[in-house]
């Protein structure tokens, strides 16, 4: 589904990726771990089609289509996801007329009919009772003054509305409680599906705890330095970025 | 057709758009179709010249070339329709045609017992005693409220009496009808210890005609008065609006102005409010949009000059093309004005290189006890929110109109008249930048 070779990106003249190779298969979970700084957040917005960066050299292909080619709204049309660190408040937006207007996009663009103003409130409760959420979030302007964890739960509400193909999730877990934390698991749980691959990029392995994945990565200085089963974050876990990312047999010698 | 033609038949063309709506028979299907199969045809042909065989003698450029007013005479019925396409809801509407009363068209409706609702021209002739007061005791703030004064004809008189409660908003409108002309409304409200209600101030044209509008609107407010002053220019795009608001404000009264400004090629507000009492409170918001060469300017003033007192001031605008804004707001808290409480703030949103903002807050301050803030911004689109939207699939020019609207949306949702809210809400659609089609 996702194939990445040889990424380099640059933001400001500033390398951050140097040769990131990645190949995600629909009906995998990947998580990207790594220290701050190695960029996992350039990498998610890169994929997600924000400007700013600059792409040296390398290549992206999504679904047989290249991915850089495409500007963030066509790519969100078809299917990537990105659930954001810090979601963006948008003071005067409320939230209902936000995400009708994100499917209705995503509709028209795949040829289906637009969601009337009642079936779409029927849906998007559904979402909500699924994911914990109070109604009265769809009335109010789209993340203002909504706290870390609503902000958060309306990410995976997005994504459980847009049912995207490849939902790549940034610190999803970063600022919430356990009980967010189930919730907010839960809600990307209950996405996977074998037409649908999922990236979580992650400091922690807190959240592999609850979403398992299949494939480990070791994001360092802007490329993939190990990968591995689940047992990789364990290992983390226990060893630090530092340790773990220089490799097995470094971690050998180590008592 | 030479070039000089086709710019005089886009004048026939540009005019039928704009008053076909009103003319009389439009509800019927075939008058409607005919009408605009006719002017089709017009524009298709032009007007006759010596080359046609049936006008070989008979030269009709002079009439091509001549600049004539095409709106038809605006009998009352044509009139009705105009008052009707803008008549908020429910409301006590007065009609003034440049600058006269028209008691005719004017539905004032039922209003509780002794308030008035006139003109100022017949108060003025028949029981001018509360005038001299109210009209003449600040001297003129500005040249053109000087003219105003000194040309002033007429307006609406309002008096409210103590206590009263006037619950649908009373609607000024003036529907300036013919070109050259210079209209110079005069408007009073005497709100009376106590009493409620809501003016709604719009200006509005028959067409793209050019005149200069100079109005003045004076409001006092006794003790504990609540009143709402919303002004919404919506002028010909070759219109000049010069407008004054004085306020005077008596203890415990609270004042709440809104301005609109959509339309003239060069308009100015300028409100001052005196804060003349204990424990006063007015609240100024405002919203200019601006577009092509358009000028538009607002100059406030409030003068803290009691103890307790608060002001609020919220002004926004949104400039496209190479359009110019000004605003200038001074808040002024007097050495008695212990306790003083004013806020204002003014954020632009730029849509173009070529649209220039001057924004200028000014604070004087000679009291000690007060909390005084203001803030100015000048700037673009966030683009982390252009972002957010698109990376939900939605296309960036909606994107961009959507964050517009909110924008701009904000003054407007503050309004508590609905039908006022709603008609700015059309009002913002039709100006704002649209949506794309793709997205």
């Amino acid at each position: 589904m996702l194939e990445i070779r040889n990424l380099h990106v640059s933001v400001d003249g500033q390398p951050i990726l140097k040769g990131l190779d990645l190949s995600v298969k629909a009906g995998e979970v990947h998580a990207i771990m790594g220290p701050n700084g190695s960029g996992k957040s350039t990498l998610a917005h890169v994929l997600a089609g924000r400007t700013g960066y600059l792409v040296t050299a390398g290549e992206v292909m999504y679904r047989s289509s290249n991915l850089l080619d495409l500007v963030a709204e066509d790519r969100a049309r078809l299917g990537i996801f990105l659930a954001f660190q810090y979601p963006v408040e948008i003071p005067g937006v409320t939230n209902v007329y936000f995400l009708k207007a994100a499917l209705n996009a995503q509709r028209r663009h795949n040829g289906q009919p637009e969601l009337d103003a009642i079936d779409f409130l029927a849906l998007i409760r559904s979402r909500l009772k699924q994911l914990d959420m109070d109604e009265s979030l769809l009335y109010r302007s789209v993340n203002q003054g909504f706290s870390g964890g609503e902000k958060k739960r309306n990410e995976i509400l997005q994504m459980a509305l847009l049912e995207p193909r490849l939902a790549l999730l940034d610190e999803s877990d970063s600022g919430l409680d356990i009980d967010a934390l189930k919730v907010v698991a839960g809600g990307i749980n209950g996405l996977r599906s074998p037409e649908r691959a999922i990236v979580l990029v992650t400091h922690y392995q807190r959240l592999l705890d609850y979403v398992v994945p299949d494939r480990v990565h070791i994001l360092a200085d802007g490329r993939i330095v190990r990968s591995g089963g689940r047992e990789l974050a364990i290992e983390l876990e226990r060893t630090g970025y530092g340790k773990a990312a220089d490799g097995p047999a470094m971690q050998a010698t180590m008592p | 057709m030479n070039a000089r033609q086709v710019a005089s038949v886009n004048d026939y063309l540009d005019a039928f758009r704009r008053v076909s709506s009103f003319l009389p028979g439009q509800q019927l299907d075939w008058l409607r179709e005919s009408r605009a199969e006719a002017i089709g045809r017009f524009a298709q042909q032009g007007f006759p010249t010596l080359h046609n065989e049936e006008w070989k003698y008979t030269n009709v450029t002079a009439i091509e070339h001549g600049r004539f007013n095409l709106l038809p005479p605006h009998g009352s019925e044509f009139l009705s329709r105009l008052i009707d396409s803008h008549a908020l809801l429910d409301s006590h509407i007065l009609v003034f045609v440049n600058g006269h009363l028209e008691p005719g068209l004017s539905r004032p409706g039922k209003l509780p017992a002794d308030v008035k609702l006139t003109s100022l021209s017949y108060r003025l002739e028949r029981s001018p005693d509360d005038l001299e007061e109210a009209l003449v005791t600040y001297p003129p703030p500005s040249a053109f409220a000087d003219l105003n004064l000194a040309f002033m004809a007429d307006g609406a008189y309002i008096r409210l009496p103590p206590g009263c409660v006037v619950k649908a908003p009373i609607q000024l409108l003036f529907i300036a009808s013919e070109a050259n002309l210079a209209i110079q409304p005069r408007n009073l409200v005497l709100a009376g210890a106590g009493c409620s209600a809501s003016l709604v101030e719009h200006h509005v044209a028959l067409g793209d005609i050019s005149y200069f509008t100079n109005a003045v609107t004076d409001i006092v407010l006794d003790a504990g008065a609540s009143i709402e002053h919303h002004k919404l220019q919506q002028e010909s795009p070759s219109a000049f609006h010069i407008a004054t608001v004085n306020v005077s404000q008596a203890a415990k009264s609270r004042f709440i102005s809104t301005s609109f400004a959509l339309g003239a090629r060069l308009s100015r507000v300028g409100i001052a409010v005196r804060l003349d009492a204990e424990d006063a409170r007015c609240d100024l918001d405002g919203l200019y949009l601006a577009d092509g060469r358009q000028h538009v300017d607002h100059h406030t003033r409030i003068d803290h000059l009691q103890p307790r007192c608060t002001s609020r001031e919220r002004y926004k605008g949104v400039l496209d093309g190479a359009s110019r804004a000004v605003f200038n707001g001074r808040v002024v808290v007097h050495p008695d004005a212990q306790g003083s409480d004013a806020v204002q703030t003014n954020h632009n949103l730029l849509l173009s290189d070529a649209a220039e903002i001057d924004t200028k807050p000014q604070l004087e301050i000679w009291a000690d006890d007060v909390k005084c803030s203001h803030g100015a911004t000048v700037g673009q689109l966030d683009e982390d929110q252009v972002f957010y939207l698109c990376s939900r699939g939605i296309g960036e020019s909606a994107a961009r109109a959507m964050l517009t609207r909110a924008f701009a949306m904000e003054v407007v949702n503050r309004v508590g008249i609905p039908a006022l809210q709603e008609k700015l809400d059309e009002l913002l659609h039709a100006r704002l930048p649209q949506r794309g089609t793709a997205c």
